[in-house]
């Protein structure tokens, strides 16, 4: 029991993640500045954004639904920590794992999403309906595709465990450079995250030359502070779940430690190279990319992976 | 203390405008622009005033815009700064006279601190904020 409460709050739940996704996010602001020839910020400024918005008045707006404006950040929070809690312990040791955990990840990683969505109607703010309604249609679109890429694997291997998925790649190599089907569905599955992390192309929600901040417009203090906290982990536990699905997992002996980072970097600073380099999509263009070209493309990954490439 | 401290190394500053001739404004935002690059000191230029820690105001005040600008302040979560950013925001500049001006900002909110100019530079801002943030 003790030791479940530590492994949800340090080590590698919330404390861990948190730490880790404020720190890739500040890379993520730092390689965003030197693209565009500036110096960026110090790498503690995530932290100090975190600990002054701590700080300051949580307002309430007159006319919100107030459980659900106060909840909907905490239930994000919970979800991702969930999601790379149980993402760390298949890692660390993939004999844990139990049938069906895939599925539970897939639902967890959506509460973030979902908690967006009752966060922003509950705000009673009109551009926070819009960015809501925007959020929306963008989890109708991005979820199809990436249920269908993650299973991919999983249907070539016969499994529904994350567990049984990290011994196969230990013992026959990674999915990604080992199985053609693998490629198409990571291929598909990095751009859903890219719509899950709402990054541009993909920050229609939010687009804050047009509608502000969307679902947040109404948040401040410690409620905002916990929202910008679930993005920071989100862009620290959704690289991780691909690398465990489709590039061999976190390793943690010896030299392997350095290769788990070094693949998790490159993923991140792929999203970011996509995030500084593209222009944001209208919401039915994602649509239709996400539905008439994604959604396709993960089906001949499926087909491919059933027929045993 | 700690609060104080987190606060002086990440500001976020939100962007007002009533009745300046716009010049202000752009002064504003060259102080974003990777030249200047007030990122590096930790100040974001936020779109919601809920997020804000101070607001950057420009011109001199308009009747049509009175009742926004009290409503912006209000909105604003505590602890909240003024920063008057141009000769319209500080005394109300050229425009003093003007039939629809209600006055500068310190006569209908508290301000902080004043950045004088016709516009000021981007490093008068800079300067300024700096200023602000060392009296803390
Ligand atoms: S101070 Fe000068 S530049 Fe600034 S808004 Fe007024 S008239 Fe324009």
């Amino acid at each position: 029991m003790a030791a479940n409460i530590f492994y949800f709050i340090v080590f590698p739940g919330f404390l861990f993640t948190a730490v880790v996704g404020l720190l890739v996010s500040w890379v993520d602001r730092k390689i965003t500045a030197r693209i565009q020839w500036r110096v960026g910020p110090p790498w503690y400024q995530n932290f100090v954004d975190f600990f002054k918005l701590l700080g300051k008045e949580t307002i309430v707006p007159r006319g919100a639904g107030r459980i659900g404006f106060l909840f909907a950040p905490l239930m994000g929070l919970i979800g991702v920590t969930l999601v790379s809690l149980i993402l760390w312990q298949m890692n660390l040791d993939p004999q844990r794992s139990f049938m069906g955990d895939v599925i539970v990840l897939i639902y967890l990683s959506i509460l973030p999403a979902l908690a967006i969505v009752i966060g922003g109607s509950s705000s009673a703010n009109p551009l926070g309906a819009i960015g809501t309604s925007r959020e929306m249609k963008l989890i109708l679109a991005d979820e199809l595709p990436f249920i269908m890429a993650i299973f991919t694997p999983l249907v070539k291997i016969g499994s529904l465990k994350v567990g049984s998925i990290i011994t196969y790649q230990l013992n026959h190599g990674m999915m990604f450079t080992h199985h053609l089907s693998s490629v198409i569905a990571l291929v598909v599955a990095f751009l859903c995250m890219q719509a899950k992390l709402t990054f541009v192309p993909f920050d229609i929600p939010e687009a804050e030359q047009e509608i502000m901040a969307g679902p947040y417009i109404e948040y401040s203090g410690p409620l905002l502070a916990l929202f910008k906290l679930t993005r920071a982990m989100m862009l620290f536990a959704m690289p991780v779940f691909l690398i465990t699905i489709f590039l061999g997992g976190m390793q943690f002996n010896g030299w392997a430690i350095i290769w788990s980072i070094i693949k998790y970097l490159v993923i991140l600073i792929l999203i970011i190279l996509i995030k500084n380099t593209n222009p944001r999509l209208r919401i039915d263009q994602a649509l239709k990319f996400f539905w008439l070209r994604m959604f396709p493309l993960s089906c001949i990954g499926f087909v491919l992976a059933l027929v045993g490439l | 203390m700690n609060k104080l401290w987190a606060l002086k190394k990440s500001i976020w500053v939100y962007h007002v405008c009533s009745g300046s001739c716009n010049n202000c404004d752009i002064e504003i935002l060259d102080c974003l622009t990777p030249k200047f690059d007030l990122e590096r000191f930790g100040i974001l230029l936020v779109g919601s005033v809920r997020h804000a820690d101070v607001i950057l105001a420009t011109g001199s005040i308009t009747r049509k815009a009175l009742p926004r600008i009290k409503r912006v302040y209000e909105q604003m979560p505590k602890p909240k700064l003024v920063i008057a950013v141009g000769g319209c925001a500080c005394s109300g500049g050229i425009f003093k006279n003007g039939y629809n001006i209600v006055g500068p900002y310190d006569k209908i909110i508290p301000v902080t601190a004043y950045i004088p100019g016709c516009p000021p530079k981007p490093e008068a801002i800079i300067d300024g904020v700096v200023k602000v943030i060392n009296s803390l």
